[in-house]
């Protein structure tokens, strides 16, 4: 088992976990019923899905320059993709969020399903 | 050995498959707000989607900087409309 192999597992394995996340997420943006919630699906989801997907493809570019200076600088610039959308992401979620709170969308309640108000 | 081309395009088709699903919710969700978050979801999906690009076609090297900007353009994009949202005081 050469390091190649090893790298293109664990590149897999970290691919499609951040495949689950993010077919976790669309699943919460289609089908929630309102505008919070399904902020609270896709904001942390997506976030987690693009981190797990973008460190397994610079574990790949590393492996597959054996290494190399050009390959590792490639990889770094990657990972601060990575670090990038952690910071961001959550930000972005939370000031959409915050804007919308202070417009004026009310939150969904239990008495919404009950009383068959206009979904927002 | 696995191939690993066919799998990046295996995934870089399953993420396409979950960004056509954003669509309608950037398309029909009622008011600007779910429409924002919509687009967002497909900008997300889009930055992996053109670093599989990259290691699809052997140019990961300038795959990687056009992936920093769509990130940057994505998150600007947000905090503009939020932003604005927020000045306006309505939906």
């Amino acid at each position: 088992m050469d390091t190649m192999t090893i790298g293109s597992i664990l590149t897999a394995i970290f691919l499609l976990f951040g495949l689950l996340f993010f077919t976790g997420g669309t699943i919460g943006l289609l089908r929630l019923p309102d505008f919070f919630c399904r902020m609270h699906a896709t904001g942390k989801s997506d976030t987690l899905a693009v981190l797990l997907c973008l460190i397994g493809l610079a574990i790949y570019n590393a492996f597959a320059g054996n290494f190399a200076l050009p390959y590792i600088l490639v990889s770094i610039k990657i990972i601060f993709i990575a670090i990038f959308w952690f910071l961001a992401g959550p930000t972005g979620t939370h000031a959409i969020s915050r804007a919308a709170f202070r417009c004026g969308v009310k939150p969904w309640t239990l008495e919404h399903q009950f009383k068959e108000v206009e979904k927002e | 050995m696995i191939d690993m081309r066919q799998f990046f395009t295996g995934v870089s088709i399953a993420l396409l498959f979950l960004a056509f699903l954003c669509l309608y919710r950037a398309i029909r969700g009622p008011f600007i707000t779910n429409r924002i978050i919509g687009v967002g979801a497909i900008g997300t999906k889009t930055l992996i989607v053109l670093l599989l690009m990259g290691f699809i076609y052997d140019r990961v090297d300038m795959f990687v900087d056009i992936s920093i900007v769509y990130a940057l353009l994505n998150f600007i994009g947000t905090l503009a409309a939020a932003k604005y949202f927020e000045m306006k005081g309505e939906v």
